[in-house]
């Protein structure tokens, strides 16, 4: 924030903003279909995406404005600490492809659009169905709000966001223009105006993230120098803990912490709601492992872009607020108009997770609560209708939220949220594999996680709050660090098996299963799998 | 991943064995931190932590990419013997 508003930046922004305006109102007549009155047209885009656009849409919807913002931002301040995403986004891959195009070839099988929808048929179960969509929708709705978090960095280091001093309403006028777009056009085009936009995005961010990943070494004397810096400011000790404040490799007791927050966070990845609604929008089976095989350049992205929290440490960027040190690094290191562009890549970037997730935790909300519990007879205009709303409902909420409470609330959520959504894993790709577990065992079992995984998070303290410091904890019996969502998770599931034996021993009704062993290998084009897709859009535009 | 009850051949063979450990192998690896979390030797400025760890998206593509064209292979085969 040099002070003043950077004209050519906010020129450049404005332009791109403008460009995917209109090509997400434009996006409703792409591909379109007969039907456009069901759910799913609206709410998966027919479910007739083919490798790449399917690439794109995963890759727009997992590397958000947030990632763009946060990754770097937790290297610029404890080092290596941070870079587990790139091994948790390496672990998510061998998972996507074991049990993925299961939950793809019973979905279209049976026409579900959540994964509650498969909790329910698989074990005939509307309570454990409702306990996975409440914690679907109540993990999404802090990750949209973290999306806006987002702009608002972007737009604050342009000088647009005002300071404290400046009336709030025109403090917050850009974001609240921003997020009028962002409903006005998912709500008219639904999954295809973040599938078209999602384009754009990755464009503008591989532009940006190879232009700064040459340009920013070269300026700052090459990655020798720029570790050299970061080495420094992580030698130097902690006067509260008389520990160094980070370091460049973790220390021996940091690596528990590591590898289980990789391992617990690619775990929880593809049980968000919003994962699964850009899966179930592809048109085979066999989309979701071709994927599996190029959506690792994310990865690779990622972890070049990890690297610039170390540039920015070597180029002296200060900031109270970490979350600010990538754009302001922009700022500093790239002409006006890069910047914009720079900035315009992260802004889109917030906009098209946070359509994506909007729909995913509507179409929850009007399958899994609306049509089970409030109205059974609901029709597919209904639906549609009633999930339109609810995403409009949701992104309201997330902007009260942002507008409302502290950032680090909404950072604080987040982290919970993890937490919560890891604990529909057992149900949910445990139900892809086997019958076995009981239903009751599998909602005690997620009871448990979550309660403990809220308690633990809440005993969290850290160096600026008493509660919700962050996500690792010691682990109960191993004594090491760990991430709390693991750890919950392995409680959730020793309370599903050893329940699930206790109910089998005393003949515990089970729910009955609509599904057959053949609905899980299922494949486009196999009887009963194509009638499910709209015939416009099957056969159109094939890669 | 199981199959229709009626294919008569073992659910386990060595192809499926090595798609496994093509999938398992990032996890080990990935996992195992005290192997790699060491700064030297260091590419071109880059502490080993970082440019080791990179390389292994690499390398896990490179696996899931066998993986995909041994279990395609692996079903085609299935279904083939199947009709016969």
């Amino acid at each position: 924030m040099n002070g003043g508003v950077n004209g050519v930046a906010l020129g450049v922004f404005i332009f791109f903003f403008l460009a995917v305006t209109v090509l997400g109102f434009l996006a409703a007549r792409w591909r379109k279909a007969e039907n456009e009155q069901s759910l799913d047209e609206w709410g998966l885009g027919g479910r007739s995406f083919g490798t790449w656009v399917t690439w794109f849409l995963l890759g727009g919807d997992l590397y958000t404005a947030y990632t763009f913002v946060a990754v770097p931002a937790a290297i610029y301040a404890a080092g290596a600490s941070g870079f587990f995403a790139v091994p948790y986004t390496i672990l998510v891959y061998p998972l996507i492809f074991t049990f993925l195009p299961r939950l793809w070839s019973v979905s279209h099988k049976h026409g579900y659009v959540t994964t509650s929808d498969f909790v329910r048929g698989r074990f005939g179960s509307k309570g454990l169905s409702l306990a996975v969509a409440v914690t679907g929708i109540l993990a999404t709705m802090p990750y949209i709000a973290l999306q806006l978090v987002g702009i608002q960095a972007v737009l604050d280091v342009m000088g647009v966001g005002g300071d404290e001093s400046t009336n709030w309403f025109v403090k917050d006028l850009p974001l609240l223009i921003a997020f009028a777009v962002l409903a006005a056009y998912t709500y008219s085009s639904g999954l295809r105006a973040p599938a078209l936009i999602a384009f754009v995005k990755d464009g503008l961010i591989y532009l940006v993230i190879a232009v700064a990943i040459i340009y920013i070494p070269i300026k700052l004397g090459g990655f020798d120098a720029i570790f050299h810096a970061a080495n420094e400011k992580f030698s130097a000790t902690n006067p509260a803990t008389g520990k160094p404040v980070g370091g460049l490799a973790p220390a021996p007791a940091g690596q528990w912490t590591y590898a289980t927050l990789a391992l617990g966070s690619a775990l929880a990845l593809f049980m968000y709601p919003h994962s699964i609604t850009a899966t179930l929008s592809s048109r085979s089976r066999n989309v979701i492992r071709r994927n599996t095989t190029i959506l690792p350049l994310y990865s690779l992205m990622l972890g070049l872009l990890a690297l610039l929290g170390f540039m920015a440490i070597a180029a002296g960027i200060k900031v109270q607020n970490g979350q600010l040190a990538i754009p302001q690094l922009f700022e500093n290191m790239f002409p006006d108009w890069f910047t914009g562009v720079a900035f315009a890549a992260i802004g889109i970037g917030a906009l098209v997770p946070a359509a994506i997730m909007s729909i995913a935790a509507a179409n929850l909300f009007t399958r899994n609560i609306y049509k089970d519990f409030i109205k059974p007879d609901a029709t597919p205009e209904q639906e549609t209708k009633v999930s339109k709303l609810v995403s409009l409902l949701v992104k309201v909420g997330a902007l009260a939220f942002v507008l409302t409470m502290d950032k680090t609330v909404a950072i604080n959520f987040q982290l919970l949220g993890g937490i919560w959504i890891l604990q529909t894993f057992p149900a949910l790709v445990g139900g892809l594999f086997t019958r076995w577990f009981h239903r009751w065992a599998l909602l005690a079992g997620w009871a448990v996680g979550m309660v403990y995984g809220t308690f633990a998070a809440y005993g969290v303290a850290s160096p600026t709050q008493k509660h919700f410091g962050g996500s690792a904890k010691e682990i109960p019996g191993i004594g090491e660090i760990g991430y709390i969502g693991l750890t919950a998770f392995v409680l959730n599931v020793a309370v599903t098996v050893v329940l699930t034996f206790a109910l089998k021993a005393f003949k515990a009704p089970e729910g009955v299963d609509e599904t057959s062993p053949g609905d899980y290998t299922a494949d486009a084009g196999d009887p009963g799998v194509l009638t499910e897709l709209p015939e416009a859009t099957a056969g159109a535009g094939g890669h | 991943m199981s199959d229709a009850p009626e294919v008569k051949r073992p659910v386990v063979t060595p192809v499926r064995v090595v798609i496994a450990l093509c999938l398992v192998a990032p996890f080990v690896a990935m996992l195992w931190v005290s192997s790699y979390a060491k700064v030297d030797p260091a590419f071109i400025g880059i502490p080993f932590f970082y440019w080791y760890q990179m390389l292994w998206v690499l390398i896990s593509t490179t696996l899931t990419m066998i993986a995909y064209k041994l279990w395609q292979r692996d079903q085609r085969a299935r279904k083939t013997g199947g009709k016969a």
